[in-house]
């Protein structure tokens, strides 16, 4: 890998939803929801608001940056050695909601994960296991 | 998923192979007859999953003698540590989980 630490590099995912962005909305920012389908978290839809996201395998760091409702909201994101920005924009279509999550970061060091010191093999066969499941 | 990506989980997917792979990285170079002597399968079949292993670049084999040292190549899986594609998978996941939340959900 050509990695400098100052390469911001980032991961885009988008779907269309069948569903209005109010209803997306609630469930970006309403802690319950959240917690539904993403982690446990003490999330507020206010700028500068610290909160946290935890699952059993860790937990994150995050802290508001943005708060538009129905529109975006982005919020940093630091998790084992990952510094990034996830930033949610939701855009009306004539069927629902084009929702769109973007990451974008660094890590400092991305040779970490080679000494396994925070990263760990049994980890990162767990994480290799996922994908496993999802490719025929 | 790039090819190399496929080529490397297909490689990695089998228990026994894996295995031999893990010992690789933990212990150093070994011969095929050390590997033999813990893998619990026949000198043939470690000899057939250290090929694959090759192929994926995983191990690199040095001859010395009559015995020919296998030692892991950690740098073949950098393109599966790479933070991208984890987190790509990991929002794919949670994107599912959202919309089965969504439909769940009352207006």
């Amino acid at each position: 890998m050509n990695e400098t630490s100052s390469e911001t590099r980032s991961v885009v995912v988008e779907r269309e939803m069948p569903f209005p962005p109010e209803k997306i909305w609630r469930a970006l920012t309403q802690p319950h929801l959240i917690e539904e389908w993403l982690m446990k978290n003490d999330f507020k839809p206010i700028v500068d608001h610290r909160f946290n996201l935890s699952a059993d395998w860790g937990a994150v760091d995050c802290q508001v940056l943005t708060v538009k409702p129905n529109k975006s909201l982005s919020y940093t994101w630091a998790a084992h050695g990952l510094e990034s920005v996830v930033t949610w924009t939701l855009t009306p279509t004539g069927k629902g909601t084009h929702l769109r999550m973007e990451q974008t970061g660094f890590r400092p060091d991305q040779t970490q994960a080679y000494q396994g010191a925070k990263f760990g093999w049994p980890k990162f066969f767990a994480s290799l296991e996922q994908v496993l499941a999802r490719i025929d | 998923m790039a090819q190399s990506h496929d080529l490397l989980f297909r490689t990695l997917a089998d228990p026994t192979r894996r295995a031999i792979f893990e010992r690789l990285c933990r212990d150093g170079a070994q011969t095929v007859a050390a590997l033999t002597a813990q893998s619990g399968v026949s000198q043939p079949a470690v000899s057939k999953h250290l090929r694959a292993l090759k192929q994926a670049q995983l191990v690199r084999d040095r001859h010395e003698g009559r015995q020919t040292h296998y030692t892991a190549q950690l740098s073949a899986l950098a393109p599966l540590l790479d933070w991208t594609s984890q987190m790509a998978g990991f929002w794919q996941s949670r994107f599912d989980d959202l919309e089965d939340l969504l439909r769940r959900m009352d207006q």
